[in-house]
């Protein structure tokens, strides 16, 4: 055999692997949506030919008050992303423009948090959260994530590559430290702004432990809660049903994702490399 | 008359206090204040009603490292990291050298590794039930063609901690995989003609020249898998819920048990006090090791 056909054959081989292991990756995907739109006998039978089927989605959409966790879900997201906005602004501002004494060593305090997760946190955090009187609430799951200290390091990155003359002519013209902030750096950072908010709200759509501990009734409880309640074994609801109801939850940011594709990756991108 | 530069340097202090006060107090009140009360609660005997709480110094530790669950759940959160970290690494260079490549079906490629990723790990394990599920299982049904018997993949202790690994690999090696995909972008093509020149193969490039400049990459990764062997705990709670007996049960879960099922608070704080200890000093290596000059430019 020539080097020219072992070459191609190797190509081709790998090809082949890599279509393979894509096909295997979203393979319990492929399933679930089978799944969801099969009765659970003819989904675990694999059968082929079966007719296809709304009904787990009316059992699983009468089941839950699935409306209410969407919601919260999307009140969470916002509310904690506008909290982010603000405060890593401010702070990222602080730390990338203003000389002030102190700042390295609370720059390094800020940087802690990057490990002290908020996750490992989660028993003072609920006792501080009772105290506070916002256990069940939107602001309880969300106020935890609000000073970020990877937003405030990403705020600081971004806006420490803005020009400086961009800086002084705003100044020069009369504005203010505020002023400033709002007319050139914010506008500067805009893809920041936008690959932070995908990062943020894929992180809070799915997040889960703290929301858990943080809320009681189903009026606080958002949707990765609810389908944990739901799709809890103790409760013998059958596969098809668990299917169609994990993919109503995943639906939104799935189709946000297949949209914004690119967007997405670019934004993990962007955000793990500052 | 006063110093104009002291005024100013006055006034740029009072602006970036001001500044950070927002998000300080934030941090403060949801991360510095609990990690000390944290530490001061580990030295607290639990309350009942009888019995007020009481410092006990390190009591809570002492029964921690008698309670033979704590070292197994340690054992157990090791071989956890120590199985996802080194695979889902190599999975994600595997998975970003081939996205990389000149292959048909590329963006279908990338799409499929990265889609895990902005799953929730609830509904992950939603979907890996229907793999695991004895009898039914997908995995059951592809054993049965081979004429093997069924297994309850989540529901034995030698294999429940092994299926529970395999989902986390799946969903955070895509994740890593668009790092390794950036850091490849970066690399001169004139490099790979010069090797091509020199005669050398696809592996001693790869092995030469590919591998060390992904090395700050796979350092980033391998903080964030770190972290992560922490963190992903959430497909417990639908998988396994840690059974059984304990077999497949990780730290921060034990956490969550001790302190919200067996409302055991101290034992709780000691063992977040552990992890806190620990997430520190891989803090540290990372500042005064890893990335000192990136930090602090």
């Amino acid at each position: 055999m020539s080097a020219m056909t072992t070459a191609r054959l190797a190509a081709w081989l790998e090809a082949a692997l890599a279509i393979a292991l894509a096909i295997v990756w979203i393979s319990p995907l492929i399933f679930a949506f089978w799944a969801a739109f099969h009765t659970s006998s003819d989904a675990v039978n694999f059968k082929l030919d079966a007719t296809w089927t709304l009904e787990n989605f009316r059992t699983a959409w009468n089941g839950a008050p699935w409306l209410t966790y969407f919601l919260n879900s999307f009140l969470l997201v916002t509310s904690v992303l506008i909290g982010q906005f603000v405060l890593c602004t401010l702070a990222g501002f602080a730390f990338a423009q203003v000389e002030f004494r102190g700042k390295d060593v609370i720059f390094i305090l800020v940087l802690l948090q990057l490990f002290i997760l908020p996750e490992v946190l989660i028993v003072e955090n609920y006792v501080v959260a009772s105290e506070l009187g916002i256990v069940d609430s939107i602001l309880g799951m969300g106020a935890p994530y609000m000073a970020s200290a990877f937003g405030i390091f990403l705020m600081r990155q971004t806006f420490k590559s803005v020009p400086k003359e961009l800086d002084d002519a705003a100044r020069v013209e009369g504005c203010g430290l505020l002023g400033v902030l709002w007319r050139v750096y914010v506008p500067a950072a805009r893809p920041t702004y936008i690959a932070y908010a995908l990062v943020s709200v894929s992180t809070h759509w799915n997040n889960f432990l703290w929301p858990l501990i943080v809320t009681n009734t189903d009026a606080a409880r958002p949707i990765t809660v609810g389908l944990s309640i739901f799709a809890a074994p103790e409760n013998g609801v059958d596969i098809s049903v668990i299917s169609a109801a994990t993919v109503m939850a995943i639906a939104p940011l799935l189709v946000l994702f297949l949209v914004f594709q690119r967007q997405f990756v670019q934004a993990f991108l962007q955000a793990g490399i500052k | 008359m006063q110093d104009p530069i002291a005024i100013e340097r006055r006034r740029n202090t009072i602006n970036g206090w001001l500044l950070l006060t927002p998000a300080l107090i934030m941090l403060t009140t949801f991360a510095f204040l609990p990690t000390i009360a944290t530490f001061w609660q580990s030295l607290f005997s639990r309350g009942t009603r009888r019995r007020p709480t009481e410092f006990v110094e390190l009591e809570n530790y002492r029964a921690l490292f008698d309670d033979p669950t704590f070292w197994l759940v340690v054992t157990n959160n090791l071989f956890y990291a120590g199985i996802t970290i080194p695979v889902s690494i190599l999975v994600a260079l595997t998975m970003a050298l081939w996205a990389n490549s000149k292959i048909p079906a590329r963006s279908f490629i990338r799409s499929a590794y990265f889609t895990p990723t902005i799953l929730p790990m609830i509904a992950a394990a939603n979907l890996w039930l229907f793999f695991y599920t004895p009898g039914f299982g997908v995995l059951d049904q592809i054993g049965a063609l081979f004429g093997l018997p069924s297994t309850n993949w989540l529901g034995q202790p030698e294999t429940a901690l092994w299926a529970v690994c395999i989902v986390t690999i799946w969903k955070e090696a895509g994740f890593f995989m668009i790092f390794y995909l950036a850091a490849l972008q970066t690399i001169p093509p004139d490099l790979k003609e010069a090797a091509d020149i020199e005669g050398a193969g696809w592996w001693s490039y790869t092995g030469r020249i590919v591998l060390p400049l992904l090395m700050p990459t796979t350092l980033f990764i391998l903080v964030n898998a770190m972290i992560n062997s922490v963190k992903l705990i959430d497909h417990l709670f639908i998988l396994t819920k840690g059974g059984p007996s304990d077999a497949s049960k990780l730290l921060l879960y034990y956490i969550w048990e001790s302190a919200f099922a067996f409302f055991d608070a101290p034992a709780a704080a000691a063992m977040t006090v552990l992890v806190l200890i620990a997430l520190g000093a891989l803090a540290a290596a990372q500042f005064l090791v890893i990335d000192r000059r990136t930090h602090y430019r």
